[in-house]
């Protein structure tokens, strides 16, 4: 791999990390299997495209982008907690219906951002946007990255934020104990794909586009970095958790990479998915693998 | 004041496993007083429970507290008024949260949640208090998941969550049958502190004659969805164990009798 690789990778794992957390939010913490997220990356990117290509300031669209997939999310949740339709459909009903949205915000099928400016030309001086290295935007990234996972943990300790978390792990105890459990599904579904559409925004700003296309696929990756991040650091601090599949993103990022590059292996973008679902099966065995081989502890313990 | 009014609950409607659990209960419980609740296995005692905290939904009927019609409101709204220990150990608590976590929960309850942090050393310290008066070694475990503790213990800090709040009803549903004598007991005692303190309107559901007849001013019986027995005062007073289990066969008895006539 070159350096060059080395470093898109960096910056495509770390954007990935934000859908992770995301996922993480949605699956892991409120126990809500949320399929929305693959119609609130893209929409992330067509909202964020779409305002920079417009005039507006990158930074104004990025939020812009974010409060949409915070509606998007919030949607998903009141579908099943007012209207009581099941978690996964609610998420399907949102991802299909924002397909749609998302041609429709853009106008066509993709928006390129080739001269405009971005969050990435106004926030990095040009020696490290430029620098052959590529070193620019995957430390951009990481520092953003971090800022918001250090956020999400304060979040979750706060009052509202433990809350939610009760809500996700016993929500009959959550409610006897006054937790408005509704309302904080709903909540955690908004911030979740938030965070989502944050990444897509991002995406569509360090790719050159967004198209209507780039969120096929998103919840299998961001659910790949949950699984290998748990799997990679596993435990039950949340603090943990939220570094740990930042840490699974990247590293599924890396992981592709190496396997397309490797001409021998013959595989071509178009086996991506493949890849990824062979990948996460590979995960999801390992421990079982693990306690097979080795050996078992004296027994009576 | 709690007033439950002609209480129907039916699991299931229109199918064939329909399952009349609460019919027609009424049961006035005023400011302050401790009831013992018993009755055999699904007779409705915990769906009774259930319906005051808004756990379930009413088919028909009325419950108020304190004078307010509370029938369509939300569990969550009711807890700032009715706090409660659930019979399953694992219901109470959050397993995955830590002793700490679980008890600022508790703490919130009927409080507006915000972003201030949940924990800090004062309520750290008012947890660690409140855990020695149990006597478990708990106060010294506070970051421990409480998925760690035993069934008992976790039914023991259920018990001081649903004290940290003050609230207006108190429900506990056999919250010592999953405790060794010894720490039942004292958890027992430790309830009856709790509701003479804070001048509570209690239920205690036990399978217990013994407790039932102990602890409280009232015993009520139900029996497929209704109170069968109710009695307070010198008639309590001088009942023994032996007399309220002859009650209590008696219910069943009827009740048998009532269905060999039906079949018959
Ligand atoms: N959520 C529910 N859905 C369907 N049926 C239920 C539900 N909760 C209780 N039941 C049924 O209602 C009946 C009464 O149950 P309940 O738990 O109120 O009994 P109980 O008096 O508390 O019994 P126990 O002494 O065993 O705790 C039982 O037949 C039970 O199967
Ligand atoms: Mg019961």
């Amino acid at each position: 791999m070159t350096l060059y690789a080395f470093m898109g990778a960096m910056e495509i794992g770390l954007i990935f990390g934000l859908v992770a957390l995301g996922v993480l939010i949605s699956f892991r913490v409120l126990n809500f299997p949320d399929l929305t997220v693959d119609g609130s990356f893209p929409l992330g990117g067509a909202v964020a495209a779409t305002f920079i290509a417009h005039g507006s300031n990158p930074f104004l669209a990025t939020a812009a982008a974010f409060l949409a997939g915070g509606v998007a999310g919030f949607i998903t949740g009141w579908f099943n907690v007012r209207l009581k339709i099941m978690d996964l459909l609610a998420g399907i009903l949102l991802m299909t219906a924002l397909y749609s949205i998302n041609l429709r915000i853009m106008g066509k099928p993709n928006m390129p951002l080739i001269t405009e400016p971005t969050v990435f030309t106004l926030a990095l001086p040009p020696i490290l946007l430029d620098s052959p290295s590529g070193l620019g935007k995957p430390l951009l990234l990481a520092a953003i990255v971090l800022v918001i996972k250090l956020l999400l943990d304060a979040f979750f300790a706060t009052r509202i934020g433990l809350a939610m978390r009760a809500t996700g792990a016993n929500p009959r105890m959550a409610r006897a104990q006054g937790v408005a459990t509704g309302w904080l599904i709903m909540a955690g579904l908004a911030l979740s794909n938030a965070l989502v559409a944050l990444a897509g925004a991002l995406f569509a700003q360090s790719q050159g586009g967004a198209d209507i296309s780039m969120g096929i696929g998103t919840i299998v990756i961001g659910l790949a970095a949950v699984i290998i991040g748990e799997n990679l650091l596993p435990s039950r601090r949340l603090i943990v958790t939220t570094l740990a599949v930042i840490l699974g993103a990247v590293l599924y990022r890396f992981f592709i990479t190496l396997a397309l590059s490797f001409d021998a292996l013959g595989l071509q973008s178009q086996d991506l998915n493949f890849v990824t679902a062979a990948l996460v099966s590979i995960v999801l065995v390992l421990p079982l693998i693990k306690r097979r081989l080795l050996p078992k502890k004296a027994s009576g313990g | 004041m709690l007033k439950a009014e002609n209480l129907f609950v039916t699991f299931h409607p229109g199918t064939p496993i329909e399952n009349p659990v609460l019919r027609g209960l009424s049961l006035t419980i005023p400011t302050g007083q401790f009831v013992s609740v018993i009755g055999s296995n699904g007779a409705g005692k915990s769906t009774f429970l259930n319906a005051i905290a808004g756990d379930i939904m009413l088919d028909r009927g009325t419950v108020s507290i304190d004078g307010e019609d509370v029938t369509h409101q939300p569990a969550h709204r009711r807890a700032a008024r009715v706090a409660r220990v659930f019979q399953d150990p694992m219901a109470g608590t959050c397993e995955a949260l830590t002793i700490e976590e679980n008890m600022a929960l508790a703490l919130s309850r009927g409080q507006p949640r915000d972003l201030r942090f949940a924990l800090n050393d004062e309520r750290r310290d008012l947890f660690r208090e409140k855990l020695a008066i149990l006597g478990l070694g708990l106060e010294s475990r506070l970051t421990d998941r409480i998925g760690l503790l035993s069934g008992g213990q976790r039914q023991a800090v259920s018990l001081l969550m649903a004290a940290l709040q003050p609230s207006r009803i108190l429900l506990l549903d056999e919250h010592t049958a999953a405790l060794d004598p010894k720490t039942a007991a004292f958890v027992l005692e430790l309830t009856a502190r709790i509701v003479q303190e804070n001048h509570l309107t209690a239920m205690m559901v036990t399978h217990s004659m013994r407790q039932a007849l102990d602890y409280g001013t009232r015993t009520v019986m139900l029996h497929r969805g209704q109170v069968v027995l109710d009695v307070q005062g010198e008639e309590r007073d001088q009942m023994d164990v032996p007399d309220l289990l002859h009650m209590f066969e008696r219910t069943r008895n009827e009740t048998l009798d009532e269905d060999a006539l039906l079949l018959g």
